[in-house]
C-alpha cells in the first residue's frame, strides 16, 4: 500500500527568515500495549525517527514514543539561507521507511 | 468474521488487563539518561497544551524555549515525558543554530490525567523545564 506523507512548507521565504515546516506520514503508531480482537498484544509497529535534510545538511531530527498519536504530525522551524531542496526521512519498525521532498525558494 | 462472543471477549481482556502505567522510577531515569544527570532547573521552556483534554488519543502539543539559537547559546535537545502513560518518554527533539527558533509542536496520546514534563537541553550543558498538569477525560489507548 502506497504511503500518504504531507509535507508543507511556505510558497516563498526571505533569507534570514525562520519559517515552520510541518510533516505528517500515515502510520498507525501501534503502541504495543493495546489487545487485539484475539486478546492477544498488538505487535509494536512505530515511527521511531524523523529528519530534515536542507540540501543535505542535516537541521532537524527527532526521536518518537509509541505516546505519539497515530499518523504522526510534527512541526520545526528552519532558518532560511537560500533556496534549496528540503528532505523530510520517516524510519521505523518492520522496515517502514519513506521520504518527501519540497522546494524552498528564497529570492 | 466478528461475533459477539469474540467481540465480547476482547472487551473483557482491555477491562481486565491491568493497567500499564510507568513508575515514578522509571520517569526519573528516563529524565537522568536525556539530562545526563544534570537538575533541571524550572524556567526558558514553554509547554503548551490544553489544561482539560476531552480525547487522549490525540492532543496537540507544542513546545518553546526562549533561546537566542545562535551557534554560541542555542538549545541542542528537547524532550517530553509523561509520569502516567504506559513509558515515560513521548519525542526527543534534536535542534540547532540552523533551527532559528526553539520551537516544535507534535500530537501525543495522554492515558490518564497526569503531570508532563518538558526539558530543555542546552548546548552549555543546562537543562531547564516546565511542568503542566492536564486533565483527561477520554483516555487513550481504551477504545480499538
Amino acid at each position: 500500500m502506497a504511503v500518504r506523507a504531507l509535507l508543507h512548507v511556505p510558497a516563498s521565504a526571505r533569507i534570514g527568515e525562520v519559517i515552520e515546516i510541518r510533516a505528517t506520514v500515515q502510520h498507525p503508531m501501534e503502541t504495543g500495549f493495546r489487545v487485539g480482537s484475539d486478546g492477544q498484544l498488538l505487535a509494536r509497529n512505530l515511527v521511531r525517527r524523523v529528519e530534515g535534510h536542507f540540501d543535505g545538511e542535516r537541521v532537524f531530527a527527532v526521536d518518537l514514543h509509541p505516546a505519539i498519536a497515530a499518523n504522526p504530525y510534527l512541526a520545526f522551524p528552519l532558518r532560511v539561507t537560500g533556496s534549496g531542496l528540503l528532505t523530510v526521512t520517516w524510519q521505523g519498525d518492520e522496515g517502514f521507511s519513506h521520504s518527501a521532498s519540497a522546494r524552498i525558494n528564497a529570492p | 468474521m466478528t461475533t459477539r462472543r469474540i467481540v465480547l471477549t476482547a472487551a473483557l481482556g482491555t477491562l481486565l488487563a491491568p493497567a500499564v502505567r510507568a513508575t515514578p522510577a522509571a520517569l526519573r531515569s528516563a529524565i537522568a539518561a536525556f539530562t545526563g544527570g544534570q537538575l533541571p532547573r524550572t524556567g526558558r521552556v514553554t509547554l503548551d497544551i490544553a489544561p482539560l483534554i476531552d480525547n487522549g488519543n490525540v492532543v496537540p502539543v507544542a513546545i518553546r524555549v526562549d533561546s537566542p539559537m545562535t551557534a554560541a547559546d542555542h538549545v541542542q535537545r528537547i524532550g517530553l515525558y509523561t509520569a502516567l502513560n504506559p513509558l515515560p518518554e513521548v519525542a526527543v527533539f534534536h535542534l540547532g543554530p540552523r533551527s532559528g527558533v526553539a520551537r516544535v509542536a507534535t500530537r501525543m496520546r495522554l492515558a490518564t490525567t497526569q503531570t508532563l514534563t518538558a526539558l530543555a537541553v542546552m548546548n552549555d550543558g543546562s537543562v531547564w523545564q516546565q511542568q503542566v498538569d492536564v486533565i483527561v477525560t477520554l483516555a487513550a489507548c481504551i477504545e480499538s
